[in-house]
């Protein structure tokens, strides 16, 4: 249960904290960094719900404007990057550079508990 | 608090945005910030539009005097109902930025020498180039004079204010996705940036002899100007000029004398040669087509205008149409983004279209400087102080570059020992140019925006100076003309051809030809005017028109004969005409390649291809494969004929013109140059030549067989390229015919860039098209949807409307409501 409200938690946090479009695009690493200092999990754990709760986050936002948008930019941008062209890599890409960060940052967070 | 795993993880996640954070280098270009670019909120994602955006809004600026409505059509194109003209301009500036921002400002970025602050050190030689030509010193320039212009300085300042209360109004989000791809923000605009984009064009257009007079001048030094004379001719036998034949010239107000001693002092001298090359050079076939026929010619009895301007094909497109409606005036057309006004277009009562006039108004001079600090250069018998103006470029991840350029009498300096002259032999050029003096920027299209009729027109473009254009016009009063305009030096024959020497007044320009003196005809007796970027008049104007190689014949040749014919004329015809793949030069040459053709002496491969060639209808269609076999061997015949005769070429020089050598070819069995140098036992003849060209030109066939691209449309293979260069945002292997010598010019990334069609009848009867889309957004469905209908012939019709009509017409799917607030 922990874990699913820390994903949670880490993903609603990071998705307020992002429409704040001025902030850097890493400002989640702090509310990553408070949701695994609040919610006690070890450290494995912190660093799965951390990871998902931004890939998740991500990777929806992702779909949800490329859907509407029939993936005309991202077939592009996955030919730049280069990913021959394939938006679902680019999208998974994505949410793993978001996960990726969160993760260690809720690690932190989590180690950063007195014990 | 476990303090080792603390710092470990924290380091990692500190390390991780670090490099997420940064552009990293990937071959030899950078990524962008990841990160950044990767996050749904702020990143890419975000220019995603849906495909079922709605462009509808309120927008409340503080710039405005009254309520602006705009009507935003199916295809994006705005259309602008405004109470005063200075509010029309803002909204244009604001409806520009919304659509085009990156461009925009990625165009003045270039003109101002400042790629290199976004691209980095590679593009460096470029903004060098940019700088020592005097682009930011003649924007100045031109902002100085039209500052004392009031209504000209009020509608440039409307139009930035517009394109400001767009950027301002901003997210951090939105901005458009190359900023984000390249990691930079947009910056203010001003009313300077729009006189640096119309700079850039008049580089575009009449910049190519700031690298042609180096080679022309290296051409002559290496073959003696003798020998020059006869490769590079200015006599043109096939020329069909603007102005007909046999029109009278008045005597002229100046007459030009050249220098004495000229045979020694400049056309026989020789110097060392000049490896200067210019990282950014027009494209040659940069031209366009115009032309109008009167009511005698039509079926509906009223004159039908047609332009289509040449120029580099790049997404997103450098025009952007849209109409905008005062009660000054209601004006349709391409306008270009960074500029206010529209440039090519019709209002209620006329319609006009330019092509480019190609003459020549960029000269070098050689100049003498006292020591290598360049205070001081001889001119007219004494040390005259040089004014040193320096430049800083800014390198994107590199320090600064300063940039020290000596201001002559004549001009900037642009080659020195600062810049690209041979160390060993430098040599001072300084560049004599009327694009850096003051222009009239863009007042002549304000005022054909609002011109009314025949008089108007000519008033509107009688000061207009630089790039010089053939404007012409027709108007729904029946009256079509045509006028070679622009601000055009009164030279002497080969005056300027080559670099000239600086240190007196000698060869100095003598003057200005008057503008009344420029080659304009109105309601010929033929019934059309039209232009194609040959030579404007016959040998009998009293002027020197510039070097034969700067006008190209065949485009002229084939408009003329096919209005010649034509009667009861419709827009589809000329829709048809627009779109002629007939190419003129080839229906010259294959004769004269055929008759010195001995069949006997082909291989099977090689007769299959003379037999295409002799069988193809002149047509360069997609699939014409006559159309790649003659340019094949023609290719392969200059190669053979030419590049005996500079063989010891060491300095860049071009190769006598396609027309040169078949003029020659045509006149003369025996071609003296058609002998191999370097074959001293044997002496060639042009039948020795042809078939050695069809024998090499066929190995190149073979080849092309092979790989199933025989076709003229895949061997051409055109392409719209992204203005970063990006292959994933451009567009490629287009199919479309069409050549350099057709009136369809398109060639691999070069082409029709805007054709309209406009029918002077008492309701505007207008068609265009373009290759691009109204959206500059990578992301948007509008990027690039006008491409196929380009490529197929196909045109949109143009609407302009009256307001009423406007609000309530179907195919208005968008209204934009501009208040003040």
């Amino acid at each position: 249960m922990k874990f699913i409200t820390a994903i949670f938690l880490t993903a609603f946090l990071a998705f307020a904290i992002g429409l704040f479009t001025s902030l850097p695009w890493w400002s989640f690493v702090f509310t990553s960094f408070l949701v695994a200092m609040g919610v006690h999990q070890k450290a494995g754990f912190a660093f799965l719900s951390g990871f998902f709760g931004l890939f998740i986050l991500w990777v929806i936002l992702a779909i949800l404007k490329d859907m509407p948008n029939e993936h005309l930019l991202s077939m592009k941008v996955a030919r730049i990057l280069p990913l021959g062209g394939s938006y679902w890599a680019l999208i998974l890409i994505a949410g793993l550079i978001g996960g990726l960060v969160s993760g260690l940052a809720a690690t932190a967070g989590c180690t950063a508990r007195k014990k | 608090m476990r303090i080792i795993p603390f710092l470990i993880s924290t380091v990692a996640t500190v390390g991780l945005v670090y490099l997420l954070n940064t552009p990293l280098p990937v071959g030899n270009t950078k990524t962008p910030r990841l990160g950044y670019f990767l996050s749904p909120q702020q990143g890419f994602w975000q220019n995603a539009e849906a495909s079922n955006t709605s462009f509808s809004g309120e927008v409340k600026l503080k710039g405005l005097k009254g309520k602006v409505d705009v009507f935003v059509d199916e295809r994006l194109v705005p259309h602008i109902y405004a109470q005063t003209d200075l509010d029309a301009y803002y909204v244009q500036g604001y409806i520009h930025a919304k659509f085009r921002l990156w461009q925009m400002e990625f165009q003045t970025y270039v003109a101002a020498g400042r790629l290199s602050e976004i691209a980095g050190p590679d593009k460096l030689p470029i903004d060098q180039f940019f700088r020592r030509l005097g682009m930011v010193y003649g924007a100045e320039q031109t902002m100085q004079r039209m500052e004392k212009d009031h209504e000209m300085q009020a509608t440039v300042d409307a139009y930035a204010e517009g394109v400001n209360a767009y950027i301002k109004s901003l997210k951090p989000e939105e901005i458009p996705f190359e900023y984000k791809l390249m990691d930079y923000k947009p910056e203010a605009w001003t009313p300077l940036k729009t006189y640096l984009f119309l700079m850039y064009m008049s580089y575009d257009l009449t910049g190519s002899g700031a690298k042609q007079d180096l080679k022309m001048s290296n051409a002559k030094n290496y073959l003696g100007y003798e020998d020059f004379n006869k490769l590079f001719p200015n006599v043109q036998d096939s020329l069909d000029p603007i102005i007909p034949k046999g029109t009278v010239y008045a005597k002229p107000s100046i007459v030009p004398v050249a220098p004495l001693g000229i045979d020694s002092a400049y056309l026989n001298k020789t110097s060392n040669s000049n490896s200067a090359e210019s990282p950014l050079t027009p494209n040659r076939n940069n031209g366009s087509n115009n032309w109008a026929v009167a009511g005698s010619k039509t079926v509906s009895g009223r004159p039908i205008l047609c332009n289509d301007p040449h120029l580099g094909l790049n997404l997103p497109s450098l025009w952007y149409e849209i109409q905008i409606n005062t009660p000054t005036h209601n004006t349709y057309g391409a306008s270009f983004p960074g500029s206010p006004a529209v440039i090519i277009g019709f209002n209620d009562s006329i319609a006009w279209g330019v092509t480019n006039a190609g003459r020549d108004v960029l000269d070098y001079y050689e100049m003498k400087f006292k020591d290598t600090t360049m205070q001081e250069y001889w001119y007219n018998g004494e040390w005259k102080k040089a004014e040193l103006r320096m430049e800083t470029i800014k390198v994107k991840g590199k320090p600064d570059v300063n940039e020290y350029i000596a201001i002559t009498e004549i001009g900037p300096v642009m080659y020195d020992h600062h810049y690209k002259s041979d160390s060993a032999h430098p040599k001072n050029l300084a560049v004599r140019w009327t694009a850096n003096k003051a222009g009239t920027g863009v007042k002549t299209f304000y005022k054909l925006n609002r011109a009314k009729n025949l008089e108007d027109y000519k008033v509107a473009i009688s000061d207009y100076t630089c790039p010089g254009q053939n404007f012409a016009f027709a108007s729904k009063s029946g009256h079509i003309a045509i006028k070679q305009q622009g601000n055009f030096v009164a030279r002497w024959n080969r005056q300027g051809d080559f670099i000239m020497p600086g240190i007196d007044s000698t060869y100095q320009w003598q003057g200005m030809i008057p503008e009344s003196e420029n080659p304009m005809i109105a309601d010929p007796a033929r019934g059309w005017v039209s232009s194609a970027n040959q030579k404007s008049t016959d040998s009998t104007y009293p002027y020197y028109l510039g070097i034969g190689h700067n006008f190209p014949l065949y485009r002229g040749i084939m408009i003329n004969r096919r209005l010649a014919t034509m009667n009861d004329i419709t827009p589809v015809d000329m829709q048809y005409l627009q779109n002629e793949n007939f190419d003129v030069f080839a229906e010259m040459a294959r004769p004269v390649l055929l008759k010195n053709i001995d069949d006997s002496k082909l291989s099977t491969v090689e007769k299959k291809y003379v037999d295409i060639l002799r069988e193809w209808n002149f047509r360069n269609e997609i699939t014409a494969e006559g159309a790649t076999i003659f340019n094949a061997v023609w290719d392969s015949l200059e190669k053979v004929v030419w590049k005996d005769d500079f063989t010891n070429a060491k300095s860049p020089m071009p190769w006598p013109d396609a027309s040169t050598l078949l003029e020659n070819l045509l006149k003369n069995n025996n071609y003296q140059y058609a002998d191999n140098k370097n074959t001293p036992n044997k002496i060639e003849t042009m039948q020795d030549d042809v078939m050695e060209a069809v024998h090499k030109a066929s190995v190149y066939l073979a080849q092309l067989e092979k790989d199933r691209k025989l076709d003229w449309g895949r061997v051409k293979d055109t392409k719209v390229t992204h203005l970063s260069q990006v292959p994933a945002l451009s567009r490629l292997h287009i199919p479309i015919g069409g050549g350099r010598n057709c009136v369809n010019a398109t060639t691999t990334s070069h082409g029709p860039s805007w054709r309209m069609i406009v029918h002077m009848t008492d309701e505007t009867e207008a068609y265009g098209v373009y290759p691009g889309g109204q959206s500059g957004n990578p992301g948007s469905k509008f990027y690039d949807n006008f491409i196929d209908s380009w490529a197929a012939g196909k045109y949109y019709k143009l609407l302009i409307l009256s307001k009423d009509n406007a609000a309530k017409n179907e195919k208005m799917k968008w209204h934009i409501s501009f208040t003040n607030g």
